[in-house]
């Protein structure tokens, strides 16, 4: 049988109801902008929390003294936190063969102070390759040298945030000389703006120095706070870290089946971790707005239903000038169909818009990924063929005799 | 002259519940082309179900059908369905024209069945069809636009449009007032004075007065089947009926 013709019949009786044609797609429309702007949601809080990760730095792996803190247990002693020493640091940068940048990290908290203003920072004691793992740039000045770190020369690197809070905004603080917990020091350079980090804290309010000078005149230590290093290449980086964990075992001299007295993270692990949460949320919002679309296509069996029984004398008349029962089952599935890829295409310019209206409303990060639109555009056309296949049977299987005088 | 309908000892039988119900007992009648039949009888003479085996909705129990020569009684359903679609046009005494379409849409039903004609043929046709019962005019409206006569003259060139080699009417002029059915009858004399065959389903005994020839049932049997010598022309006795007055 001509199935454009057959198409044209679906069409016209779905435009001789269109209320009822747009109540029964209302369903799938609801459904498919559910999946489409739920999908959007949660695929853009995922992508926007990897690309705060990987802002952090590129490939960094971070090695700081005590147990993993994500694996539980009692709470290390104060003495473990001094486990991590510059010989680590040595072996680290001799052994691995991995690493690309490594860069030691002592901590040290305090006020600077500029003239008559004040900014509580921390102060961090690092080496040169540190601006590289952590994508830092330089605005304005120099990194520190060799021969600074070597000698624990009173030189530091300013973060916008810093900046703005001591010398005001826009200004420029090379070779000018600010004091940190009293110790005068020359500012030799300013770092680019980097905005926050995922977890909302501001990567602009930071002090470098070289992390001799930390350990020897601010706080007067002989261990180290942490060690951050990179990767060569993302790929690399599980090899990296597990290389590192045998070097410092060793360093440390832990022996076989005992517990490491430090941790190493990578970023890929950060990533890893903090995706895979949010795909479980994916996952839900994904399965609640499917409910909806399996709700829409009972929507339209029921109607299709109430529409075969409406039109039993239509369909009797259609058979007695000539329609075969497949004729008759193929134009109420064409409906059953057109209805949802209808409903369905409405509900995808729907979902799309409310993702973009969410999106600059509530300034929410938004992916519409074309899977998604692809999936639910599946999901609703099955809908369809799957919810109007029933009653279309049912139209089919009519007999004609009764069907043309029924009442 | 051709044999279009030929049933010899056509009998059908039903089963209700644990009864056999006899509902055609065995009849044989040939219409030839250019005939106009009435077929009558009362209710339960099984009128209907001879209608139902002639148009190609049903299948006898026994006996053998031959519709333009064709055997149908060994038809599989698709099969008859293409020779519904090709040899039978319907006119039902409930007009059962398709809702919100137009009379053109309507009349174009039986040919979007029929993948050989072209849309434009298809359009072409109708409109002659529709030109031909005299509603050149109301093409583009909808059944609930016309009146009752109307719509039947509508139905009369659906059962046209497919150019069929027997038009089946089942009480066709049953919902009509007399002048209308009178219009109607008189329609079905023009067409059969063109050539149609045409086998009319009906139990009133004025109607049956324009026809050449009437078969009565009754009881699943036909009783009578005559020729009729002075056959009634519908378009007089329209012209004789009193002219309608309002009286209010």
């Amino acid at each position: 049988m001509n199935i454009a013709n057959l198409f044209r019949i679906s069409l016209k009786a779905l435009v001789s109801n269109k209320f009822r044609a747009l109540l029964t797609m209302l369903g799938i429309i609801i459904g498919v902008a559910a999946v489409i702007a739920m999908l959007a949601i949660g695929q853009g809080s995922k992508k926007s929390i990897q690309d705060e990760i990987s802002k952090m730095g590129s490939n960094m792996i971070m090695v700081q003294p005590g147990a993993d803190m994500f694996s539980g247990g009692a709470r290390m002693s104060a003495s473990a936190n001094q486990s991590m020493v510059l010989e680590d640091y040595d072996a680290l940068k001799a052994q691995s063969n991995y690493i690309s940048a490594i860069s030691p990290m002592v901590n040290a908290s305090g006020q600077s102070i500029y003239g008559a203003n004040n900014w509580p920072v921390g102060m961090q004691g690092v080496n040169q390759d540190y601006l590289s793992i952590r994508k830092y740039g330089i605005q304005s000045g120099r990194i520190f040298t060799e021969r600074e770190i070597n000698s624990a020369a009173k030189v530091c690197l300013l973060g916008q945030t810093v900046v703005e809070e001591l010398f005001g905004e826009g200004a420029d603080p090379v070779g000018k000389s600010i004091r940190y917990n009293k110790i005068p020091f020359e500012v030799i350079g300013v770092l680019t703006e980097k905005g926050e980090n995922g977890m909302g804290q501001d990567q602009d309010d930071v002090l470098l120095a070289p992390y001799t000078t930390v350990q020897k005149r601010v706080v007067a230590i002989t261990y180290l706070n942490g060690i951050y290093c990179s990767a060569t290449t993302e790929d690399v980086s599980d090899k990296a870290k597990a290389e590192m964990e045998a070097i410092l075992r060793v360093q440390h001299k832990i022996k076989e089946g005992d517990d490491d007295d430090f941790h190493v993270r990578s970023q890929k692990e950060m990533l890893t971790m903090f995706s895979s949460t949010n795909s479980v949320m994916t996952i839900l919002l994904a399965v609640i707005a499917g409910i909806s679309l399996i709700v829409g296509g009972i929507g339209i069996m029921n109607i299709m239903f109430v529409s075969v029984t409406e039109r039993t004398r239509e369909i009797g008349l259609r058979m007695a000038v000539g329609a075969r029962g497949l004729d008759i089952l193929t134009q109420f599935l064409i409906e059953a169909v057109l209805i949802s890829i209808v409903g369905g295409i409405i509900g995808v310019a729907i979902g799309v818009g409310s993702s973009f209206i969410i999106k600059s409303m509530l300034n929410w990060p938004i992916v519409i990924t074309t899977s998604s639109i692809v999936l639910s555009f599946a999901v609703c056309t099955f809908t369809g063929v799957f919810f109007g296949w029933y009653p279309a049977k049912k139209a089919a299987n009519l007999d004609p005799i009764d069907a043309i005088r029924y009442e | 002259m051709t044999d279009i309908i030929k049933v010899d000892h056509l009998k059908r039988e039903f089963i209700v519940g644990d009864q056999r119900v006899l509902a055609l007992r065995g009849i044989s009648f040939t219409v030839q082309q250019g005939e106009f039949v009435t077929i009558m009888g009362t209710s339960g003479s099984g009128k209907s179900t001879l209608l139902n085996i002639l148009g190609c909705l049903d299948t006898p129990t026994e006996g053998e059908y031959l519709l333009d020569g064709i055997p149908v009684r060994s038809m599989s359903k698709n099969e008859r369905a293409k020779l519904r679609n090709m040899k039978i046009g319907f006119v039902f005494q409930t007009y059962n024209l398709l809702p919100r379409t137009t009379a053109l849409e309507n009349v174009e039903l039986p040919l979007m069945y029929n993948s050989a004609v072209s849309a434009k043929e298809r359009r072409e046709k109708a409109m002659h069809v529709l030109e031909s019962v005299g509603l050149a005019e109301r093409m583009h409206h909808m059944p609930n636009q016309m009146s009752g006569g109307q719509q039947q003259r509508v139905a009369i060139a659906r059962a046209l449009v497919n150019d069929p080699v027997i038009i089946l009417a089942d009480e066709a002029t049953g919902n009509l007032d007399t002048r209308t059915s009178y219009e109607i009858m008189s329609l079905f004399q023009q067409l059969n004075s063109e050539g149609k065959t045409i086998a009319f389903v009906t139990h009133e005994p004025d109607i049956a007065l324009f026809s050449q020839r009437s078969i009565m049932l009754r009881d699943g049997r036909i009783t009578k089947d005559e020729k009729r010598e002075k056959v009634g022309s519908a378009a007089e006795s329209l012209a004789l009926l009193p002219v309608e007055v309002d009286t209010y």
